[in-house]
Order: C-alpha cells, then sequence, then structure tokens
C-alpha cells in the first residue's frame, strides 16, 4: 500500500493553504479589534478561531497521513474520494432539520405573533431570511454539493480533482452559512432576498465557488469517458450560472472595512431588475438545473432503466438555460419597471414552461417498464414524485407569470404556497430521494436501515405538503380577492386588516403542514444514521474506499 | 453531420460547454437590464425627490435590518383598489436614491409607500412598540427594543459618503453637517431647523418619539416612515408628460 521509501513531506498545497489561513487569522484578530460595530467583531472572531482550526487541522491531517497522497486508481479502478460527500450529506441533513424547524417558528409566528417575543433576534423579520437561507443554501447547497460531487467522480471514472480542495469547497461552504445565519440573527443584511449575506460574507463565498468550479471542472477534464454525462451539463450550468449571478446582483460597497453595513451599488429600479434576474435565476439554477442533474443521475440509476431520451435532455437543456434567465421581470408586475421589460419577462416565463416539462416528461418516462417498482421501493417514488411536484410547479408559475393572474396572486399568500410546493414537493422530495440512495452508497452499506422508514417519510411529508399548499392556494386566492372588492356603493369592501384576520386559520394549517413535513425529516434523520451506524457493509465492493476524515 | 453528431463538440469538450452556457445565458440579462441605464424613459422626471436626511437614513437601515420589506412592499400598483387603497401608484423617481431598493414581495402587511403623514407620529410609537395595543388583529412583531437604542450621530457621515459615491448625490455640505442634521431633525426646540431645512427642503422636523435627547432608533424610523412618499406633490405632477 504506501510506501515508506518516498520521503514525506507538504504538498504545496498544505503548506501554501495553511500559510494563508494563518495569515487570514492574522488579520481577522485586526479586524475583530478595530470593529466599528459588535456583529462585525463577532464575525471576525468567529473567522480568527475557524483560520486558526483550519491551519491545526491542515498540519495535523499532514503528519497522520501516509508519504504518499491517496491514489487516483487502485488495481485499475478510480478510487473514490467519498470524504468530503460525506460531509455535506451529514450538514445537508442538519441544517435541512435546522431550516424546517425555523420555517415552522416563522409560520406559527403569523399564527401567534406573541411568539415573535419582542425580542429582535427572534422577530419575523430576521428569522424568514434564516429559514429561506437554511433551506436553499444550506441545506440544498450542500445536497448540490454532494451529489455533485459524486456524481461528477462516478459518470467519469475519475477521482475528486485535488487533494484539500474539495475539503476547503465542503467546509469553506459551511462556513459561509455561519456566518450568513448568524449575521441575520443580529441584524446584518443587505435585504436582498435570497442574497441578504453582507460584503465579507459574499466576498468568502466567491472564493469558494470559484475553488467548487475549478474541483469539479478539473475531474471532468480528467474523465475516462469520451461524452460529459448530462448530469455534469446541469451541474455545470448550475456553478457557472450561479457565479454570474453572485456577482451581478451583490456589488456593493462597504461603509468601512471594519463594519458590517454596505450600501449596494445599484440603486432604485436597477436594483431591482439586477435583483429579481438573481431571485428568480437563483431558482433557475440553483434550484431547478442543479436538481434536474440530480434527477438525470439519480432516477435511472435507482430505477436501472437509462434516460428516456438523449436528445430531449439536449434540448431541455439549453431550450430551459436560455428561457429561464429572462424570467425575472415576472416578480416586478405592475410595478415601476418599464413595460417592455415586464413584457419580456411574462413572454420568456410563459415559453419556460415547454422546456420545463420536456425535463419531467425525461424524467418520469424513465421510468418505462419499471413502473412497478413505484409499488415497492418508496425512495424511488419519492424521487418520481418529485418530479411530478416539478411539473406541477413549472406549470402555475407561467401562469403566474400572466400579468393578470399576477395582480390578482403578486404579495399573496399563493406566491408563498408556489415557491413551497416546488420547494417541499420538487427540491425536498428530490433531495432526499438523493440522500437515501447516497448515503448507502458513499458509506458502503447494502441497504438502508429500513425501507418502511422511507415509506413513512414518504405519507407523512406528502400529507405536510397538500396541508401546505392548499392552505397557501386558499388564503392567497382569498386575500387577492378581498383587496379587490367593492360594495355595490363602489366603495373598498375590506380593510387591510380584515384581510390579515382572513389569513388566521389557513396559517395555522399552514403551519401543521410544515410540522408533518419537519417530522418527515426526523423520521430521515434517524433512518439515515441507523444506516450509517448499524447497516451491513456492502461486500462486493474491493477496498477502494477512502476512509472518512 | 446531423444536429445531434455536432451536438458532441459540446458533449466532448468541457470547455467549449462552459462558453456555450455563458454565452446563452447572457443574453436574457443583457437584453433587460442594460437598457435601463440609459433609456430615459426609465425614470420620470419629477420635482421634489430628494436624498434621505441623516436621521431618514439612519430609520431606512433600521427598517432593512429589521427586515420589514418582507412583509411590506414599497410599490403602489397602478390598479383600481390600489391606488384607492393607498394612493397614487408609485413612480421609478420615487426611489431612484433607494441603495437597496424596498419594493418588497410580499403583503402580510399594507403597502408602505405612502404610509408618510397618514399617522400621527404617537401612533406610530405605540403601534411599533405593541402593535395589538393599536390593531388587536394585527401579527406584527413588536419592536419595544428600538426606543432603547441610540442612532450614532457621528457615523452617519461615512454612510453618505459611500452612498455619495454609488450615485446618490449628497453634497458636501450635507456631509460636512451630517451628525448636527440628525440631531436637528429630532429636536425642533433648538436653533437647527432653519440651517437643516435650508440643506433639505421640506422636511419634517419634530420630536417623532416625544423623549429628549440623543435620537433613537424610534425617532428614526418614525422619521423615515413619516416622508415615504411624501416628495412628489401629486397635484402638480404631470401624468401625461411621463406616460411610458
Amino acid at each position: 500500500m504506501s510506501q515508506p521509501s518516498i520521503s514525506k513531506s507538504m504538498t504545496s498545497g498544505e503548506s501554501g493553504l495553511a500559510v494563508v489561513f494563518a495569515v487570514t487569522a492574522f488579520l481577522c484578530v485586526i479586524a475583530s479589534a478595530k470593529a466599528l460595530d459588535a456583529p462585525f467583531a463577532f464575525h471576525a472572531a468567529l473567522s480568527a478561531a475557524a483560520s486558526l482550526a483550519a491551519v491545526f487541522v491542515i498540519v495535523n491531517r499532514y503528519l497522520d497521513r501516509p508519504a504518499a497522497l491517496p491514489p487516483a486508481e487502485i488495481n485499475g479502478r478510480p478510487n473514490y474520494n467519498m470524504g468530503p460527500i460525506k460531509f455535506s450529506s451529514f450538514m445537508a441533513m442538519f441544517w435541512g432539520i435546522a431550516g424546517f424547524l425555523v420555517g415552522l417558528l416563522i409560520a406559527s409566528q403569523l399564527a401567534w405573533p406573541a411568539l415573535n417575543f419582542d425580542l429582535p433576534w427572534t422577530s419575523f423579520g430576521r428569522l424568514r431570511p434564516l429559514h429561506t437561507s437554511a433551506v436553499i443554501f444550506a441545506f440544498g447547497g450542500n445536497v448540490l454539493i454532494a451529489t455533485s460531487f459524486y456524481v461528477v467522480q462516478k459518470s467519469c471514472r475519475a477521482r475528486l480533482a485535488g487533494d484539500l480542495a474539495p475539503w476547503f469547497v465542503v467546509v469553506g461552504y459551511n462556513f459561509f452559512i455561519l456566518i450568513a445565519g448568524t449575521g441575520y440573527l443580529l441584524g446584518v443584511t443587505q435585504s436582498k432576498e435570497y442574497a441578504e449575506p453582507e460584503w465579507y460574507a459574499d466576498l468568502w463565498l466567491t472564493i469558494v465557488w470559484v475553488v467548487y468550479l475549478l474541483v469539479f471542472l478539473a475531474t471532468v477534464i480528467k474523465r475516462k469517458e469520451p461524452h460529459i454525462f448530462v448530469a455534469n451539463w446541469f451541474y455545470l450550468a448550475f456553478i457557472v450560472t450561479i457565479a454570474v449571478l453572485h456577482l451581478g446582483n451583490n456589488p456593493a460597497l462597504p461603509v468601512s472595512v471594519f463594519g458590517s453595513k454596505s450600501y449596494v451599488a445599484w440603486g432604485g429600479i436597477q436594483d431591482a431588475m439586477f435583483q429579481w434576474w438573481y431571485g428568480h435565476n437563483a431558482v433557475g439554477f440553483f434550484l431547478t438545473a442543479g436538481f434536474l442533474a440530480i434527477m438525470y443521475y439519480f432516477i435511472p440509476k435507482r430505477a436501472e432503466r437509462p434516460i428516456y431520451s438523449y436528445r430531449l435532455s439536449i434540448i431541455h437543456f439549453w431550450a430551459l438555460i436560455f428561457l429561464y434567465i429572462w424570467a425575472g421581470p415576472h416578480h416586478l408586475h405592475y410595478t415601476a419597471l418599464p413595460d417592455w421589460t415586464q413584457t419580456l419577462g411574462m413572454t420568456f416565463s410563459i415559453m419556460l414552461w415547454m422546456p420545463s416539462w420536456g425535463g419531467m416528461i425525461n424524467g418520469l418516462m424513465t421510468l418505462s417498464g419499471a413502473w412497478d417498482k413505484l409499488r415497492t421501493d418508496p425512495v424511488l417514488r419519492m424521487l418520481v414524485v418529485s418530479v411530478a411536484f416539478y411539473g406541477m410547479s413549472t406549470f402555475e408559475g407561467p401562469m403566474m407569470s400572466i400579468k393578470v393572474v399576477n395582480s390578482l396572486s403578486h404579495y399573496t399568500d399563493w406566491t408563498i404556497g408556489h415557491v413551497h410546493s416546488g420547494a417541499l414537493g420538487w427540491v425536498g422530495f428530490v433531495s432526499f430521494g438523493a440522500l437515501y440512495c447516497l448515503v448507502p452508497w458513499a458509506w458502503n452499506r447494502k441497504e438502508l436501515y429500513s425501507l418502511k422508514l422511507v415509506n413513512w417519510h414518504f405519507w407523512v411529508a406528502t400529507l405536510g405538503i397538500v396541508l401546505y399548499i392548499s392552505a397557501m392556494w386558499v388564503s392567497g386566492i382569498l386575500q387577492g380577492l378581498m383587496w379587490r372588492a367593492y360594495t355595490s356603493l363602489g366603495f373598498l369592501e375590506y380593510s387591510f386588516i380584515e384581510t390579515v384576520e382572513a389569513m388566521h386559520p389557513f396559517y395555522i394549517i399552514r403551519a401543521a403542514g410544515g410540522g408533518l413535513f419537519l417530522i418527515g425529516a426526523l423520521i430521515m434523520a434517524y433512518n439515515l444514521w441507523m444506516t450509517v451506524r448499524v447497516g451491513e457493509q456492502e461486500a462486493q465492493m474491493p477496498v477502494a474506499l477512502q476512509p472518512a476524515e | 453531420m446531423s444536429f445531434w453528431t455536432r451536438h458532441q463538440v459540446f458533449e466532448k469538450n468541457s470547455i467549449i460547454l462552459i462558453v456555450g452556457i455563458l454565452l446563452v445565458i447572457a443574453i436574457g440579462g443583457l437584453v433587460e437590464i442594460t437598457p435601463l441605464f440609459y433609456l430615459k424613459s426609465t425614470i420620470e422626471k419629477v420635482d421634489g425627490v430628494r436624498p434621505y436626511t441623516p436621521l431618514e437614513l439612519a430609520g431606512r437601515n433600521v427598517y432593512v435590518r429589521e427586515g420589514c420589506y418582507l412583509c411590506h412592499s414599497q410599490m403602489v400598483r397602478p390598479l383600481r383598489d390600489e391606488v384607492e387603497r393607498y394612493g397614487h401608484f408609485s413612480l421609478a423617481a420615487e426611489s431612484m436614491f433607494d441603495h437597496p431598493f424596498q419594493w418588497g414581495s410580499k403583503r402580510t402587511g399594507p403597502d408602505l409607500a405612502r404610509v408618510g403623514a397618514k399617522y400621527s407620529d404617537d401612533w406610530h410609537v405605540t403601534h411599533l412598540t405593541n402593535p395589538r395595543a393599536i390593531v388587536p388583529q394585527s401579527v406584527m412583531p413588536g419592536y419595544p427594543f428600538l426606543s432603547h437604542s441610540e442612532v450614532d450621530p457621528d457615523t452617519i457621515a461615512d454612510h453618505m459618503r459611500t452612498l455619495r459615491t454609488v450615485g446618490v448625490p449628497y453634497t458636501d455640505d450635507q456631509i460636512a453637517s451630517a451628525g448636527a442634521d440628525l440631531k436637528a431633525q429630532a429636536d425642533p426646540e433648538n436653533a437647527g431647523p432653519d440651517a437643516f431645512n435650508k440643506r433639505y427642503a421640506k422636511a419634517v422636523v419634530r420630536n417623532f418619539d416625544g423623549k429628549t435627547g440623543t435620537p433613537t432608533e424610534m425617532d428614526a424610523l418614525i422619521a423615515y416612515l413619516q416622508m415615504l412618499g411624501t416628495l412628489v406633490d401629486f397635484k402638480i405632477y404631470n401624468e401625461k408628460a411621463n406616460l411610458r
């Protein structure tokens, strides 16, 4: 195995990164001492501590490792790197539960406002970005990183590029989440939806994201297959476009380099357009393209069927990424944004229906000849139902982008319902399905601890989603209709507060639905935990896997 | 060679694939965003819109910090019921100095684009401290802590300087007297107001939270809320000249 004759020395990556982190720790201590506000001082101190910990871990890892780095291949088979995948999978489950829990809390706050406790860090306005970021970027992001690192290795038959780089990506990304999340609680926010983190968190994310792209790309370049697998196109589009969106939406000038507050470069109408160009494509590329990559790998794999149509996937890919980017202005219908932009946004949003359903058909029809598996395999059922929810949301979305529909739906809970049919039904279920597959694969287990528990998770969560979205449909449409209701004498029929009051029962139903979804995730966490703890080792695989680090 | 065979150039070369992706995703954004920076019709020509006073700016920062935009829009749409409920539909010009914009996307509470001068300062103090003391059915969180937190008059000039760099037309005079102006706007008893009003025409000078001493975040937030939507005088606004 390891050859004792090789003299052991630090790689340039190890020594370089250790030095960079040591310098960062020093700079962060200074920043913490000179900080103008308490949250910045806290974040600088946290970064200093994390940098020191990174130096320690890098050096310690070097001391513990054999002289030679893990080989790219063992006995002619790729030596896949599973460590970062395990880490991200674990973090995904952790953040998922945290995010669902905060979601349940803020849903309950809308039903019972006393739960805001009159404290700054427990009020709805600060917890809501915590919820959205925790579920989208922390849960979803970790699922995307874990699955992309798995899929790119397997489909390229090559070990993940880099030694420390993949670890830098997964740990660095989760540190970004930590800074962003604690920042929200302390009132550090840019107030741009789904891009709330302040300038220093944004800078850190930029570095992490570039390394993510490089690791992914370098692995693709090392591939043993002539073709780049479909799922990897979608992962690449997701990674590249998120980088572009992040840089376009976030240019900001800090008031001081020792303070958390910054002012975004764009103002008013341009800022609004940049924001929703970003916001809608965070949906389009983070929550759609990335998870479609999961669909294109995990459904064929689990169903043991090839993708329904390779040509459809080509059309699906280019049409989807071309059309999505135009759809942003439908978030700004009837606002001060010029009409021509609104019309373009609406037109492209409606066209977007087609590639979306093309993708759905490609995912569903992959089951051709294997539909019977839906009865016996609850994991596959979860994956397939996620695609059905995807189809539903991508029909509802174009419909809501039509200006007349939007004039009713916008600003109401209908939007929230639409988002959650996509987020819980599509992103949630496809992630759960992928993790149910990925955890046994990555930890080298024969099968899941219990398929019965997966079945329970499926039904409890599905019931939760149904309660959630139907409550929001009713409350949203009801509120929209009440706002525009006139009496026979031509006066507005309802005061605003009457429409708030009418929402109360639906907010309770919604919270109950969210609670069920959370319970489902807890069942899942237990199941995955037991799979790793007591699951039977897969026998026929050679000992090619890296030990967890 | 069929289209499908040609497509292999993307499937077999990751760099070409990335370049393809970048080109395809660039088009929509370029077409929709770039013209907004140079088309003259994008922002209406109106009188009265001015940058925020130091106190209003501090209040706006509280509004941003507490995430008010998550439940309150600041964008009245040109629909019959909205114009009747909230007032004249919002103009692009009214938010042209907003970094970041606060149009919002959800109305758990009512639109605030024209909330200025709609309620008394007292109403706001009571409502922000305990919304259900005034509106029993309200689901808004209480913000009693705003009354106990003072606004720092010394750093506000730095904020205005930063905003000037990103395009808000603050004058040297306004930046030089930022700290004094911040205090003056909440302190009508002292000599400040005249000089203050020279720098910020028609800005309201009042003791917003009813307490003496350094302005609190409550003062600042109410000063901001009370000016929202009041800058443009729609009696003299030329609707026809700005039809788009």
